[in-house]
């Protein structure tokens, strides 16, 4: 210890794009445990405990078979219903609970945020990770589903890599900006499970986006969710595959995002007078 | 020995009340506070600006600076004690150098990593472990797994948890509680340690097991910032002392002088203590006050004066598990004893509503000097309302029957003792 240690300056905050990546990075640790911890307290004191992320998907895929797909019959691009829904469910539902999740994280970490110092969006991001570990449980419904129904899919299921971080950004991109603003306002907290409700029916998850009008559907394609959820399907079921709702998906993930992380960081040195 | 650990340089902190006593806004406020401004600047606009002044005026009424031209060096190795009432900036201080809340002015330049201890257990988690504790514990406090796994033996033979390492800590005694987040953070080993009041937990053995931590970690070459009531303790972990006074830094020395500064100028007798500023959506303390046993107000304490401490909680919905205590301290602000409602009989205020509580001191347990009181409200795993020293008073001497002497007893209160006399020898 004889040479001098780094030094860190505190001074009052200027400036608000000034994300340091770098110390995000070095507590890459904190946010493995952050994670790691949701996941383990989720599930404790539960008797069916990982089971969880299993039933309440599988419920909502066999509502929706049996209301839009038996009484409604809903067009489902000539693949039978239950597969072609779960398709656009189960990644809309990762979505919505990253979302929702992150969007909260903040306060339910108040007690953190005013007693330590951690990079504060290490908070929304790790309450991705256990939504991440229930999707990939969830996905199994859809296996078993796709083994049933016959239904194989190809080459192209490893699109689905590049579509779960695109899922992840946007998820995040919302998530990071809400908790941000519910720390200020806790009008948010009403206002998210809201506008996920409409969001859903936004986003063609229990039908195709070909079923809306020409001149609607353009317009479909700003919510990043649309192409996502289409994108899903055509890697793992087969149906066209549309490259420029691809690219429309990215930009806007990409841009909800970058919207996030800005507004966060405007928003994060004040954080602990505020909450 | 020239090598700075901290440098602070005309460092302040303004909190706006607004903000902080309704902790939060809704956006209803946020939006009708929007229109108030653009009516605001249009009309300035109108009438060439003329009403300008009145909105600073304004906004000065509801701002108070929680830290001011605050300057100070700290060497490596110093273990420095902070001083001061509450509401002089000690935590403000604490935060700004711990990076949890940034300062409005000046600057502070902090030579190596950072521990910071504000409070006892943050980021334990109920539902998790002993075990999954002290790693959830330790990555928050900034260590990596290697760190904290080259270290778990010592952590968990410091906690002396034992066999209840692998028990969710939602079942630990509070004491267990405590002795597991101190040893956690007590092996953090950061080249500077910023601590608040954690000593003020935990049972007497603990504290001193804490405070030779402590002592040796300054002795390892750290450096240890230290708040504290308890002015002993300072004087004895710390060479150094800063004086805080409404956020004002107003003398840094030698403890033993700065100390004795301190309380022949800062604590003059207070019998009544009330809540100002921010009422917190928790159960708080609202009003602490010192009375004769028949409730009126005394015109001097004196030995044989029989004493009731009445204190006001306000507990805004149930909760469970709420405790009440009140600790009497010494002149220095060493605890002597606490006391709890339980103690006579009375139930804990769990219930939500206004709870009114009075403490009797029988006439001859003061000695003639100086006492201090501390409430403060608290559930097992945390504190919910610590009022240090909110009250202090001076006991003046008056000989009664049963108080023989009370200006030449020694020590710190009289307890009264059943005596035998007689003149054969015992049996036996």
């Amino acid at each position: 210890m004889s040479d001098t240690p780094p030094c860190r300056i505190i001074r009052p905050p200027k400036g608000w794009w000034s994300v340091n990546w770098s110390e995000i990075w070095r507590y890459r640790e904190l946010l493995y445990f952050l994670a790691w911890r949701d996941v383990k307290v989720r599930y404790k004191q539960t008797v069916l405990g990982v089971l969880w992320a299993f039933i309440q998907p599988f419920v909502q895929i066999v509502v929706f078979s049996v209301i839009f797909g038996r009484f409604a019959r809903m067009d489902s691009e000539g693949l039978p219903y239950p597969v072609f829904a779960s398709a656009g469910l189960l990644p809309w539902q990762f979505f919505s609970e990253t979302l929702n999740r992150s969007s909260t994280s903040m306060l339910q970490s108040a007690g953190l945020v005013t007693k330590v110092y951690f990079p504060r969006l290490i908070i929304p991001i790790a309450a991705a990770g256990g939504c991440l570990v229930d999707f990939a449980v969830s996905l199994s419904i859809l296996a078993g589903l796709m083994a049933y129904y016959g239904v194989v899919p190809g080459v192209s299921a490893i699109l689905v890599v590049p579509l779960i971080f695109l899922t992840l950004l946007a998820a995040l991109g919302g998530g990071i900006l809400l908790s941000a603003l519910t720390v200020s306002y806790r009008d948010f907290r009403y206002v998210i499970p809201l506008c996920l409700q409409v969001w859903l029916y936004m986003t063609p998850v229990v039908y195709p986006a070909r079923v809306v009008p020409a001149g609607w559907r353009e317009l479909l394609f700003v919510n990043p969710m649309a192409g996502l959820v289409e994108g899903y399907r055509s890697a793992l079921l087969g149906t066209p595959l549309i490259w420029s709702h691809w690219i429309a998906a990215a930009i806007s993930a990409c841009f909800l995002f970058g919207l996030g992380v800005a507004v966060f960081q405007s928003r994060e040195k004040a954080f602990a007078d505020v909450i | 020995m020239t090598t700075p650990a901290i440098r602070v340089v005309g460092l302040g902190k303004k909190y706006r009340l607004g903000v902080s006593a309704e902790r939060y806004r809704t956006l209803r406020e946020a939006l009708s506070s929007a229109t108030a401004r653009a009516r605001h600047w249009f009309r300035a606009a109108l009438h060439g600006g003329a009403s300008g002044g009145q909105t600073v005026a304004q906004a000065a009424d509801d701002e108070i600076w929680a830290l001011k031209d605050v300057s100070f060096d700290v060497k490596l190795g110093e273990v420095i004690g902070v001083i001061g009432r509450n509401g002089a900036g000690k935590s403000t201080l604490l935060k700004i150098l711990s990076q949890i809340t940034y300062p409005t002015e000046g600057r502070a330049e902090i030579y190596g990593r950072v521990g910071s201890l504000l409070e006892v257990g943050t980021g334990f988690h109920p539902e998790l472990t002993g075990r999954e504790n002290i790693y959830l514990s330790g990555a928050i406090h900034g260590m990596t797994r290697a760190e904290i796994s080259s270290r778990f033996d010592e952590i968990v033979e410091f906690s002396e948890i034992g066999r209840f390492l692998d028990t969710p800590v939602k079942r630990y005694s509070s004491g267990m509680y405590v002795r597991l987040a101190f040893a956690v953070a007590a092996h953090l080993e950061p080249e500077i340690l910023l601590v608040d009041e954690v000593l003020a937990v935990g049972d007497v053995a603990f504290q001193r097991k804490c405070l030779g931590k402590m002592t040796h970690v300054a002795r390892g070459g750290r450096t240890v910032l230290f708040v504290s009531h308890n002015l002993p303790a300072v004087e004895r972990l710390c060479s150094r002392c800063l004086w805080l006074q409404g956020g004002r830094l107003v003398r840094d020395g030698p403890s033993e002088a700065v100390i004795q500064a301190y309380l022949a100028h800062d604590q003059r007798e207070a019998w009544e203590w009330r809540r100002t500023g921010a009422t917190p959506s928790h159960p708080y303390v609202r009003r602490v006050a010192l009375r004769n046993a028949d409730g009126t107000i005394p015109a001097v304490l004196t030995t044989r004066s029989a004493l009731r401490l009445d204190v006001e909680c306000i507990v805004p919905a149930p909760r469970e598990n709420v405790r009440l205590s009140v600790v009497v301290a010494g002149g220095l602000g060493q605890p002597l004893f606490s006391s709890h409602p339980v103690d006579g009989g009375q139930p804990y205020p769990t219930e939500a509503g206004v709870h009114y509580y009075s403490v009797f001191f029988p006439s001859d347990l003061f000695l003639a000097q100086r006492y201090g009181v501390s409430v403060s409200l608290y559930e097992p795993h945390g504190s919910l309302d610590h009022q240090p020293y909110v009250l202090a008073f001076d006991v003046h001497a008056v000989a009664s029957s049963s108080n023989e002497g009370a200006t030449r007893r020694h020590g710190i209160l009289h307890i009264p003792l059943p005596w035998s006399h007689r003149t054969e020898p015992w049996d036996e």
